[in-house]
């Protein structure tokens, strides 16, 4: 242990209270990863703080040490952003899980960041209103977390993601200062910077969010395709008619069959293809769109419909699609999940393309996604005792990437970037656009000591000048692209 | 070479500036019209290398919005960015340059029954002025403010870094989002050069109820928001002076004349109109424009704390917005004098903050401006410094035009 953690390992407890700091390595090992096992580090110190305050002390404490330090909330999160450091301080906030009030007149919630996603919808039930963004994880993720992942979730299609649902946010800088970022407040939009940042802009250790108002109607309708091909027609053919359900899921023949063994969700036999579709507002706009949204689905092929007005139908409709990543652990010993997004038209070109890689590579891929925006989550099967077996995995889910990168797509859409993707940033994006994001990062963590590590594959020191890269993008100029 | 020399040999048309090209006071020597990203980049990289204050403009319909520059020697006019780069309709997303108009956006859009579902008080202004000042209209209430439409953007910054962030994909949290911090940025941290969106599809129908303005119909349209008839759009105009007010709601949607008679019932309002009343979507005046934020269930209070700032002053402000959003546009006329405003803005401004609200001052007349704080306090205004400081440290963007000194 270096003299600096020797001496916060000394200090944290006068500050926080023995039992919210761990130094035991057996006890540190439980904080070695977050939901993405494969990266694993255990952490020198975590700290357990149920204060603000006690955030901006131990933030403090490790400006002065110059010690780095990493927040983690639930630990769920699938890109390695909640990694620790060997060298730093772990800062949980799992003890920072009270709600302070649910104010349904301005409909809105004050919570803390340790507070799960799902708490915030069940404290706002009651008044007739909801917590929108939904990540697969939301019973246990925590409000934090999403926070700093700029989380989604299946219903984002028509309802946006955190960024669009968080009104304000109490965040302790990585100077140690604590500071609120409102969207009242004119200028720059800092809050909506600060969302999705993945931690590396400070603790968020208050967040106010907006509640949504429980619709009227919620229809989900389970429609079964002889093959993704035809999914897809239906997809589009929804998106054209100028509706915008709340959810449009997809799953392929291999998810379902995972999905069947670990849930027995029950979905059509023979299905090479489902899609829930989820349609929520008004009485009167819900059957409209309903109608359609059945025609279009028969008219593209669909062998059979299941709908749902209860909620006890919807979860049996759902009960496949949420199970999913779990469930191929039941056909496959190991898997990675994969997070590309690609403009919603290139679904057919990028579904056949994954189809290719997974037989040239011999290596199953099941699809789930969220086919409304785009999102996919390909699940890259394999069997990690066999020798090779995770490099060539790890080559097609690289290789996924590049496919949507080279459609006008995304790295990431609600996962992020974390430890995971930091090595295919400078395929989205040139050295100038990393760079000026640093500048943000520096303006707001000059020492770099807030999550370092994470997002940016190789982060300049803010002090350092900047190469001399100035005009076009060098592709752009060339000719190679238009836009990627 | 000197500066003029060097713009010049930047290959970017640039004239001479002429008395009409001064904002806010402020007269720049040049004036450049860049046609695409790359000519954005190469004209910036010449000022930076003369060390010229730049200020970008659009439209030009909101140049007296904010703080006068403190120098401007370098216009940079972004009509010649007008065109619409791509429509990916299927997609429902849309990049255009920063000089297309929000009205030329919209022909584009309705040809393929979409639109940006973001209101501008403006017919002239553009996509990039839309940014840079975060206006926004009724709609904000279901489809959010211009932050939450876009998804991707490319700006030049002061040195003529040219940088990128977001994609055209709706869906990404790649990266920071660099399109987030330059939305209410006024020209402060570089020039936004393209921007792309989320759209939406174009409602089947739209229909709107209105009724007087009183206490409980103000009441009761806010409390639309609390409905589920999913109200687009929930306003008041309020022309104060002893003038009838008038509340109304938008509803979009193929059964939008059934909800919004539902919601007529509920308000007291009449028969639906397929058509908005004239005041909807406008400014309620510009020669000195207030802009109020608090809690959607201060607006009552915020109501009383406008009129009871309003008497002692001796004012008669014009109030016009979002009753459910919580941000309405306070006007007063060019002859305010300077004494009474001096006395309104404080007063009004500690009564909102009560309330937990803000209030801005986005215009004013030149001899009230100087002796009013535009902005009030904000929480992060340490943290907005160090940003400017580091996308700009010569301060020579737009420099002055949010804040003294930044």
């Amino acid at each position: 242990m270096t003299p600096a953690l020797a001496e916060l390992s000394g200090l944290l407890p006068s500050l926080l209270g023995p039992d919210a700091v761990i130094t035991d390595p057996v006890r540190l090992r439980t904080y070695e990863c977050d939901g993405l096992t494969y990266h694993r580090a255990t952490p020198a110190i975590v700290v357990l703080p149920e204060t603000a305050e006690q955030v901006a002390a131990v933030v403090t404490e490790c400006v002065r040490t110059g010690t780095p330090f990493v927040a983690r909330g639930s630990g769920t999160g699938l890109s390695g952003g909640a990694l620790p450091r060997t060298d730093g301080v772990l800062i949980v906030t799992s003890r920072m899980r009270r709600v302070l009030s649910v104010d349904a007149g301005n409909r809105r919630a004050v919570v803390e960041p340790g507070v799960t996603n799902l708490a915030i919808t069940e404290a706002a039930r009651p008044y007739g209103y909801y917590y929108a963004p939904d990540p697969s994880s939301q019973q246990i993720c925590s409000i934090g977390g999403n926070v700093a992942e700029n989380s989604g979730g299946a219903h984002c299609l028509k309802y946006g993601f955190t960024v669009n649902h968080v009104l304000a946010v109490e965040l302790v800088t990585p100077d140690g200062e604590i500071v609120w970022l409102d969207t009242m407040d004119p200028g720059y939009d800092l809050l909506g910077a600060f969302i999705g940042s993945e931690g590396t802009l400070g603790i968020a250790t208050k967040i106010v969010v907006r509640l949504t108002r429980a619709p009227e109607v919620v229809t989900t309708l389970l429609a079964a395709f002889p093959d993704v091909e035809s999914g897809g027609v239906a997809v589009s053919a929804i998106i054209a008619a100028g509706i915008v359900p709340a959810a449009i899921e997809m799953m392929d023949a291999l998810a379902i069959e995972a999905a069947e063994a670990a849930v027995r969700c029950d979905y059509p036999a023979g299905a090479g293809a489902v899609l829930i579709v989820e349609l929520d507002g008004p009485g009167a706009e819900v059957a409209g769109q309903f109608a359609r949204v059945e025609a279009i689905c028969r008219d593209s092929g669909a062998f059979e419909l299941r709908v749902a007005d209860d909620p006890d139908r919807r979860a049996a409709i759902w009960k496949g699609r949420r199970s999913a990543f779990a469930a191929v652990g039941r056909i496959s010993p190991a898997y990675l999940v994969q997070d590309g997004v690609v403009p919603r038209t290139a679904l057919p070109a990028v579904l056949a393309g994954i189809e290719e890689l997974s037989a040239r590579y011999g290596v199953r891929v099941a699809n789930v996604f969220h086919a409304g925006d785009g999102n996919l989550h390909p699940l890259v099967l394999f069997d990690d005792r066999e020798e090779g077996a995770g490099e060539r995995a790890e080559q097609v889910s690289a290789e996924i990437l590049d496919l949507c990168l080279a459609h006008g797509g995304s790295i990431t859409g609600e996962h992020g970037v974390g430890v995971d993707k930091s090595r295919y940033m400078p395929k989205m994006f040139t050295a100038e656009d990393l760079d000026t994001m640093q500048l943000v990062r520096c303006a707001f963590d000059p020492r770099g000591l807030s999550n370092p590590g994470k997002i940016f594959p190789t982060p300049r020191l803010c002090g350092e000048a900047p190469g001399v890269r100035k005009g076009p993008h060098p592709l752009v100029a060339s000719g190679e692209v238009d836009l990627f | 070479m000197n500066a003029g020399e060097a713009l010049a040999a930047s290959g970017v048309t640039v004239r001479a500036a002429g008395p009409g090209d001064a904002v806010a006071g402020a007269s720049p020597r040049w004036v450049a019209l860049p046609a695409t990203t790359a000519e954005v980049a190469a004209v910036m990289g010449a000022a930076a290398e003369h060390g010229l204050a730049v200020v970008p403009v659009g439209g030009g319909t909101k140049l007296g919005w904010g703080d006068p520059p403190e120098r401007c020697d370098l216009l940079l006019d972004t009509r010649r960015l007008n065109r619409v780069l791509e429509h990916a309709a299927g997609d429902l997303v849309v990049r255009a340059q920063a000089g297309v108009t929000m009205r030329a956006l919209a022909g584009t859009l309705g040809t393929a029954g979409q639109e940006l579902a973001l209101d501008v008080p403006h017919e002239g202004a553009t996509v990039g002025g839309t940014l840079a000042a975060a206006t926004a209209g009724p709609r904000r209430l279901r489809y959010g403010t211009a932050r939450d439409l876009l998804i991707g953007v490319t700006v030049v910054l002061a040195d003529g870094t040219t940088a990128r962030s977001g994609g055209k994909v709706v869906k990404n949290v790649a990266g920071y989002d660099l399109g987030k911090l330059f939305t209410g940025s006024l020209g402060t941290l570089g020039v936004v050069a393209e921007a792309t969106f989320r759209l939406h599809p174009l409602p089947a129908a739209r229909a709107w109820i209105t009724a007087d303005a009183d206490a409980g119909t103000i009441g009761a349209v806010a409390a639309l928001a609390g409905s589920q008839l999913e109200p687009s759009a929930l306003e008041a105009d309020l022309p104060g002076a002893g003038a009838p007010g008038t509340v109304a709601a938008l509803f979009e949607g193929a059964a939008a004349d059934e909800r919004a008679k539902a919601a007529a019932e509920l308000v007291g309002a009449g028969a639906p109109a397929a058509e908005p009343p004239a005041w909807w979507g406008r400014l309620p005046g510009e020669e000195f424009l207030l802009e109020l934020r608090v809690l959607p269930a201060a607006v009552p209070g915020a109501l009383e704390a406008v009129a009871r700032a309003a008497e002692a002053a001796d004012l008669r402000p014009r109030l016009r917005g979002s009753v459910a959003s919580a941000v309405l546009h306070l006007a007063l006329p060019a002859d305010t004098p300077a004494r009474a405003a001096e006395a309104f803005v404080p007063a009004l401004r500690a009564a909102l903050a009560a309330h937990g609200g803000r209030l801005v001052v986005w215009t004013a007349p030149r001899e009230v401006a100087a002796r009013l704080d535009r902005w009030g306090p904000a929480g992060a205004a340490t943290l907005m410094g160090r940003v400017k400081e580091r996308f700009d440290p010569g301060g020579r963007m737009s420099p002055g035009r949010l804040r003294s000194g930044r």
